[in-house]
């Protein structure tokens, strides 16, 4: 038996209040108590972060990047749903 | 940033099924080296380019670990608090180190197991320059300021390496190697300055950790085995020769600011080049070192092989405690998985 | 070592406090690349940094720092003789984390609470000390209850060091704390630990017949001899330097 038997777990941190956790890294663990643990003392002893999230590995779910054509790109197209999309006259406020 | 547990799904798309054209595959990859853009893990790769990247990062991380060896050897006699806290902080962020590494090689497929299996039975390298002893406290001063330093010269141009997760590895490396450098000339300035036996114990230091720093860069581009390929994929950026001219440059001024020598008498400055020219590098010793020969190889090794098997029974109570508690929680890592829908 | 501190500061406290700190951290520090896992060099090293900045804070209450750290003899040294035990294997360590992480953390709560000299310090140092507690707590309840080799290991570090944890309750001098309960609070939750790990409460005697129990005497165990030996070699060949 080896850490083989501890699990990959994803490490995301948020750097400040205000701010939504983001992929820090990943580590080893037994289970998800240490695994907070271990977290805070290899992504955060600088003090990158207020609150940290551990999710084991194998409960991402990711999209394939062979299908990333038909994913992502019909989204390429509506620039109607970009606030820069729309002219304003020049002198209309708050908009 | 890609996850290594989103990788593991894909780490087959080498052999991808047999109705897809691998040339279409590699030409992509070929565009998007060639663009700068970032390979992420689930990418096709050619499988070279995955090999090679995982020979260099573990061995990366392998010399991040066992590099931790020779300045530890000094935390328990460091002479005042402030450098015993700043010695710990720093082999502390080696392990961390090693860690972001490890977890950059897994995103390829492999697990840290079975690269520590191959560092245990010497299938893979470290670092060489941590086959030389400690002998003094000045070394830990050496070794921050010349081996970090030209660890930094190296892995800068790394942070801009083609795959992603061993750039952005790189990048928060870098960002916390800054310190080890400095920390190791703030402590080579104060033995420089200090008494007489002080700053001989500086200069002896420095006489010995000079060369085999330079030899850090590995060996001369023409004699390189790897560096061509790996220039064109852009795992590498500057070849040995240069990176290692870039340390001579920066380092001769920073030697005489200490007011110590360093030991080449060829050491000058050349107006025409801009260069400071340096004096031939024994690649005998170099190689010897490397084939096992070295002062510590032996010592290196057996201290890192023991503090594994010995800590085998806790990491056997850690996984055991964690199947009785959580009903064996977590999955290997190699259960990352696609949605149906994706698949419809 | 009466006149060397600011008046207000109790140098027995600062020196009982501040040695227990140094030489824990210290022991923590011989770890370093030898943790059983990498992770873990990373949990130790936080521990052993947190408590090192301590002992700093606590030793320049009592006068100087290095001077108090490295020139003093063994004699002179004020801390518990539990947290200068070698490290023995992983159990002894996280055993002796838990003996004194629950002692300390109790200890600097009730000053942190107080308005002594030592509540400012006591107030930063106990959320520190809560996550050793925390950490130790975390890995004698794996070690305890994981496998039947650690189970026994766990089990015989406890034992082991049974024996040093009465003397971390005898008054000291300038410390205001109401040693009765908090050696309760202490035996209450270390019960509590140990009784999750699924680890029998060590039934031994919690103090020696002669010199066990008497670390803030001045009464050291021998490898305390050694450990000093190898910090202070270097300071004190080279009398004056500065480093």
């Amino acid at each position: 038996m080896s850490t083989t038997d501890w699990p990959l777990w994803e490490v995301f941190v948020r750097s400040r209040r205000g701010l939504s956790h983001t992929h820090a890294g990943s580590l080893h663990a037994p289970d998800a108590e240490l695994a907070l643990r271990n977290a805070r003392d290899l992504y955060t002893r600088r003090g990158e972060g207020v609150s940290i999230w551990v999710v084991p590995a194998a409960a991402i779910t990711a999209s394939s990047p062979d299908e990333k054509d038909p994913f992502f790109e019909p989204a390429a197209d509506k620039p109607y749903r970009h606030p820069t999309f729309y002219e304003i006259p020049e002198g209309v406020k708050h908009l | 940033m890609a996850t290594a547990a989103a990788q593991r799904t894909t780490r087959t798309a080498d052999s991808a099924p047999d109705t897809v054209d691998t040339a279409a595959y590699q030409h992509a990859f070929d565009a998007a080296v060639a663009a700068d853009e970032r390979i992420e893990p689930r990418d096709w790769m050619p499988d070279a380019y995955r090999a090679t990247l995982v020979r260099q990062i573990a061995q990366h991380a392998h010399s991040e670990i066992i590099g931790m060896q020779p300045e530890a050897n000094w935390i328990t006699r460091a002479p005042s608090l402030r450098r015993k806290a700043i010695l710990m902080a720093k082999v502390q962020d080696e392990a961390g180190h090693g860690l972001y590494l490890y977890s950059a090689a897994e995103t390829l497929g492999t697990s840290r197991d079975e690269l520590l299996d191959k560092l245990h039975s010497g299938r893979q390298k470290y670092s060489s320059i941590f086959n030389y002893p400690t002998l003094t406290w000045a070394d830990v001063g050496a070794i921050g300021w010349l081996v970090d330093g030209a660890a930094i010269t190296n892995q800068v141009p790394l942070c801009r390496c083609s795959y992603g997760p061993y750039a952005r590895a790189m990048v928060r490396v870098c960002k916390e190697e800054s310190f080890h450098q400095r920390q190791g000339y703030e402590l080579l300035l104060a033995l420089s300055k200090g008494t007489p036996q002080q700053h001989a114990m500086a200069q002896d230091a420095v006489d010995r950790w000079w060369w085999p720093s330079l030899m850090m860069f590995g060996p001369p581009d023409d004699e390189s085995q790897h560096s061509a390929q790996s220039m064109e994929w852009k795992i590498k950026r500057h070849s040995n020769d240069e990176l290692r001219q870039r340390f001579v440059d920066i380092c001769v001024p920073q030697a005489e600011s200490l007011g110590l020598t360093l030991p080449d008498p060829d050491l000058r400055w050349n107006e025409e080049s801009g260069h400071h020219e340096f004096g031939p590098i024994d690649w005998t010793e170099f190689w010897d070192v490397l084939k096992g020969n070295g002062p510590c190889n032996e010592q290196r090794i057996t201290q890192r092989r023991r503090a594994h098997a010995e800590g085998a029974w806790v990491r056997e109570a850690a996984a055991a405690y964690a199947a009785k508690h959580t009903g064996g929680t977590g999955g290997t890592g190699e259960a990352g998985h696609e949605t149906g829908a994706q698949r419809a | 070592m009466t006149a060397t501190g600011p008046a207000t500061v109790p140098v027995t406290a600062a020196l009982a406090l501040g040695d227990d700190a140094l030489v824990l951290s210290h022991r923590l520090g011989e770890w370093a690349g030898h943790a059983p896992v990498l992770e873990e060099e990373v949990a130790l090293a936080n521990i052993a940094l947190d408590l090192l900045g301590q002992a700093r804070i606590l030793l320049s209450l009592a006068g100087d720092e290095d001077e108090l750290a490295y020139l003093r003899e063994e004699r002179a040294f004020r801390n518990l003789q539990l947290v200068e035990q070698p490290n023995g294997d992983f159990a002894h360590t996280i055993a002796r984390q838990l003996y004194f992480s629950t002692y300390q953390q109790l200890l600097y709560a009730e000053l942190a609470a107080g308005d002594g000299p030592f509540a400012p310090l006591a107030a930063k140092a106990v959320k520190e000390v809560l996550y050793h507690r925390d950490h130790a707590e975390q890995w004698t309840l794996r070690l305890g209850d994981g496998t039947e080799t650690s189970h026994e290991r766990m089990r015989s570090a406890c034992e082991a060091l049974w024996k040093f944890t009465g003397e971390m309750f005898q008054p000291v001098e300038g410390l205001e704390a109401d040693w009765a309960r908090l050696e309760a609070h202490w035996q209450e939750s270390v019960t509590d630990v140990l009784d999750r790990a699924t680890i029998p409460l060590p039934e031994g005697p919690r103090t020696g017949a002669w010199s066990a129990g008497a670390g803030r005497q001045g009464l050291h165990t021998e490898p305390f001899g050694r450990m000093l030996a190898e910090m202070q070699h270097l300071h004190r060949s080279h009398p004056g330097a500065s480093w």
